[in-house]
């Protein structure tokens, strides 16, 4: 199913990022769909490849759920990464779409899933509000 | 599933190079990638495996132009060709606006063509998507070997191979040299555009 997302979607998304995750510590946030398209990035990063970044995490998301389907799980609830100075998490938004949040160690991991339960639900009437833009089932 | 962002009008396509291994799919990206200037094309991602086979998929993302005021951005995709990481064609699959095919021109490879064909017809009905609902170019590659002593399958018997239920364009190719690479893309992103347009153009010019 394609996607359409006017102006002022992209403007919600990119407020409830900046107000939930950004305004928490997060450096950096990317929204991408399943297949790989990036929809919003929002954050202080210089990111230089960013396509590249939502094309390899949707994969890598899509790769990990079928390692969990292969051990009898539906999906992993937390998929994280830990590096030396920067860490990333993973989360599904619904059935189609994934939000990737960089962060370094001067914020808790704990603190960034929370911050993303928050902003998850608030994306949801986004994606899947009055107008219809896109199936929702989280 | 493409993409379409309004406030940058800007709309995502994904297209995605199916077929045997060994078949010629990441040589046609790569030929892409070289010969496109930096500001058209992104960065190439490989993943594969110590043997230089695709082990995942190859991606290079790619900004075409503009057609309704739209700028067109393309994702290109690879799946690996090898029977046996078929789990992975089916997650690179997924959201897939457009695909190429690409035959091996090699006489030996006859049936690997025919079973990698059915193999995507299997894969996309498993998505609920018919392959006559899909946009869809067939490539035969390695036609430069026409002149060595390497057997190879006519053209003709290609079409019957492959091309016979589908009736869709198909272009001679060596991806190598590039002959073939970018007429093969050219059609492929005018259908996967065309196809996407007119599935939500109402949206597009509300």
């Amino acid at each position: 199913m394609d996607l359409v997302l006017t102006k002022s979607d992209i403007g919600k998304l990119e407020e409830i990022i900046s107000d939930q995750l950004l305004d928490s510590g997060a450096e950096h946030v990317v929204l991408t769909d399943l297949a790989g398209n990036l929809i919003v990035e929002c954050g202080s990063l210089e990111m230089g490849d960013v396509f590249s970044l939502a094309a390899v995490s949707a994969a890598n998301f899509a790769a990990t759920a079928e390692i969990a389907r292969l051990i009898g799980e539906k999906d992993f609830a937390l998929l994280y990464h830990k590096g030396g100075k920067r860490n990333v998490h993973f989360s599904r938004l619904g059935n189609d779409y994934l939000i990737i949040t960089l962060f370094n160690d001067n914020v808790s991991l704990g603190l960034i899933r929370l911050k993303l339960v928050s902003a998850i639900n608030e994306m949801g009437i986004v994606f899947g509000g009055p107008e219809g833009k896109s199936s929702w089932h989280s | 599933m493409a993409f379409i962002d309004l406030s940058k009008n800007e709309i995502q396509a994904k297209i995605v190079y199916y077929g045997p291994g060994r078949g010629g799919k990441t040589t046609n990206l790569l030929y892409v990638h070289e010969s496109m200037s930096r500001q058209v094309c992104g960065k190439m991602v490989t993943i594969d495996t110590r043997g230089d086979r695709t082990l995942f998929f190859d991606f290079l993302p790619l900004n075409i132009g503009k057609v309704l005021n739209m700028t067109i951005r393309i994702q290109l995709y690879t799946v690996p060709g090898q029977v046996m990481y078929n789990t992975t064609r089916k997650l690179v699959l997924r959201g897939v606006d457009g695909i190429v095919f690409v035959a091996d021109s090699l006489k030996v490879q006859k049936n690997k063509n025919i079973e990698s064909l059915d193999n995507l017809v299997q894969n996309l009905s498993d998505e609920g998507l018919p392959i006559g609902q899909v946009p869809l170019v067939l490539q035969y590659n390695k036609r430069d070997l026409v002149e060595s002593n390497i057997p190879l399958l006519p053209v003709a018997e290609l079409e019957c191979d492959l091309n016979e239920g589908l009736n869709v364009p198909s272009f001679e190719a060596s991806a190598l040299s590039g002959k073939g690479v970018y007429e093969t893309l050219r059609e492929i992103s005018k259908r996967t555009i065309r196809g996407v347009i007119q599935k939500v153009g109402g949206q597009i010019t509300c």
